[in-house]
C-alpha cells in the first residue's frame, strides 16, 4: 500500500473539517459566524454553534424547523439530506464528517483496542435509528412549550459534537455564557468525556451506535450514485477485507451494508483487486444474494 | 435480478429529483430563513447551557 493511498483519506477529512469551519478567527473572539452561508446545511455532523462553522448542521436544523411554530415538516432539510445521501451515501461519514474525523484521530492513539461482543454490537447498531425517530423527530414535534415550540432534544441531551465544537471553545472565551452553566452542561460534559474515551478504545462508537445523521445516510447506501462493488469472479473469499474493516461490515455478504462508511480500507487491502468503488459503478447484486 | 438492478438505478434518479424538488419547495416556504434564524444565534441547548 503506497503512502498516497494511506494518506489521501485523512487529508480529505482534514480539508473537509477546515472547509466546514473556516471562520477560524471566531475561535479567538468567542463568537460565531452569522453570515448567509448558514442557510445551507453542511453534509457532515458539525454544530452550527461551533465558532468557525460556515454552514448549518443538518440534524440541528431539522429539529429547529420542525420544533418551531411555523412548520411541522421541513422539506428544505429533508431535501438537502436526501441530496447528500443519494449522491454519496455514508461516504460522507468516512470522508467529510468533522466529528467522524475527530473520532478517527482519537482511535489512532496507540493503546490496546476493545472489541464489542458481536451480539451487543448488533443490538446497539439499531440505537441510532431509535435516536433519530425519538429525539430528532418525535420529541421536538410532540413535547412543546405553551407557545408550541419544541427543543432540539438530540442536541440538548445527547450530541457530544455540540459540547466539543461549540460549548468548549465558546465557554473558554465567553464569560457571560460561563455564568449560565448548570446541571445540563455537567451532563453533556460527562457524555463528552465518555465519547472521547470510548473513541480511543472502540472505532467510531458515535457513528456506529448514536449518530442520527449516519442513520439517515445509511438508508441511501444501496441507492446512492457512489457505490462499492465486489467482483465475485476475482474474490477468493480470503476475507482479509472483513478482518480489516473497522466498521465490522460483512463485505463478502453485503458490500453496500448500512454500516459501511466507505472508508476504502477493504479496497486497499484486497490483493485480488476484487473491490472497486466510484460513481460509475453498477450496484452489486451477485454478492448480495 | 436485472429487473432489481434497473429498479435500483431508476430509484436513485427518482430520489435525486425528489430531493431537489423538496429543496425548492422548502425555499418557497421560506424554511431556509428559519434555519438561518436558528443558526445565526448561539444555540444554548447545543452547547449545554440552555
Amino acid at each position: 500500500m503506497s503512502i498516497k493511498e494511506v494518506m489521501i483519506r485523512p487529508i480529505i477529512q482534514m480539508v473537509a473539517t477546515v472547509a466546514t469551519n473556516w471562520h477560524l478567527s471566531n475561535f479567538l473572539k468567542g463568537t460565531i459566524y452569522k453570515g448567509k452561508t448558514k442557510t445551507v446545511c453542511v453534509p457532515g455532523l458539525n454544530c452550527y454553534s461551533c465558532p468557525g462553522a460556515a454552514g448549518s448542521c443538518p440534524i440541528g436544523s431539522l429539529q429547529a424547523v420542525i420544533g418551531g411554530t411555523k412548520y411541522n415538516i421541513s422539506y428544505y432539510i429533508m431535501g438537502m439530506v436526501m441530496l447528500f445521501g443519494t449522491l454519496f451515501g455514508r461516504l460522507i461519514c468516512g470522508f467529510l464528517c468533522p466529528f467522524g474525523f475527530i473520532q478517527d484521530l482519537l482511535y489512532k492513539i496507540k493503546i490496546p483496542k476493545l472489541k464489542v461482543p458481536q451480539k451487543i454490537d448488533k443490538i446497539l447498531r439499531w440505537l441510532k435509528y431509535v435516536i433519530l425517530v425519538v429525539f430528532v423527530i418525535l420529541l421536538p414535534i410532540l413535547l412543546t412549550n405553551e407557545f408550541g415550540m419544541g427543543n432540539p432534544y438530540f442536541c440538548q441531551l445527547i450530541c457530544p459534537a455540540g459540547t466539543l465544537e461549540g460549548g468548549v471553545p465558546l465557554l473558554i472565551k465567553n464569560e457571560s455564557l460561563r455564568s449560565g452553566l448548570g446541571l445540563l452542561f455537567t451532563w453533556k460534559a460527562i457524555l463528552l468525556v465518555i465519547f472521547i474515551l470510548a473513541s480511543v478504545f472502540i472505532y467510531r462508537p458515535f457513528c456506529k451506535y448514536i449518530c442520527p445523521l449516519g442513520a439517515i445516510y445509511s438508508l441511501f447506501n444501496k441507492f446512492s450514485f457512489y457505490q462499492i462493488n465486489l467482483d465475485e469472479l476475482k474474490c477468493n473469499s480470503c476475507k482479509t477485507c472483513e478482518r480489516k474493516c473497522k466498521m465490522n461490515v460483512e463485505i463478502t455478504k453485503n458490500i453496500n451494508s448500512l454500516e459501511c462508511i466507505r472508508c476504502g480500507e477493504c479496497k486497499r487491502t484486497c490483493k485480488q483487486g476484487a473491490i472497486t468503488s466510484g460513481f460509475k459503478i453498477k450496484p452489486n447484486h451477485i454478492a448480495e444474494k | 435480478m436485472k429487473y432489481a438492478q434497473r429498479l435500483q438505478s431508476h430509484m436513485k434518479y427518482g430520489i435525486l429529483t425528489i430531493s431537489i424538488a423538496f429543496i425548492l419547495v422548502g425555499i418557497i416556504r421560506e424554511e431556509h430563513l428559519e434555519v438561518m434564524k436558528k443558526a445565526a444565534k448561539i444555540c444554548l441547548e447545543c452547547i449545554g447551557v440552555g
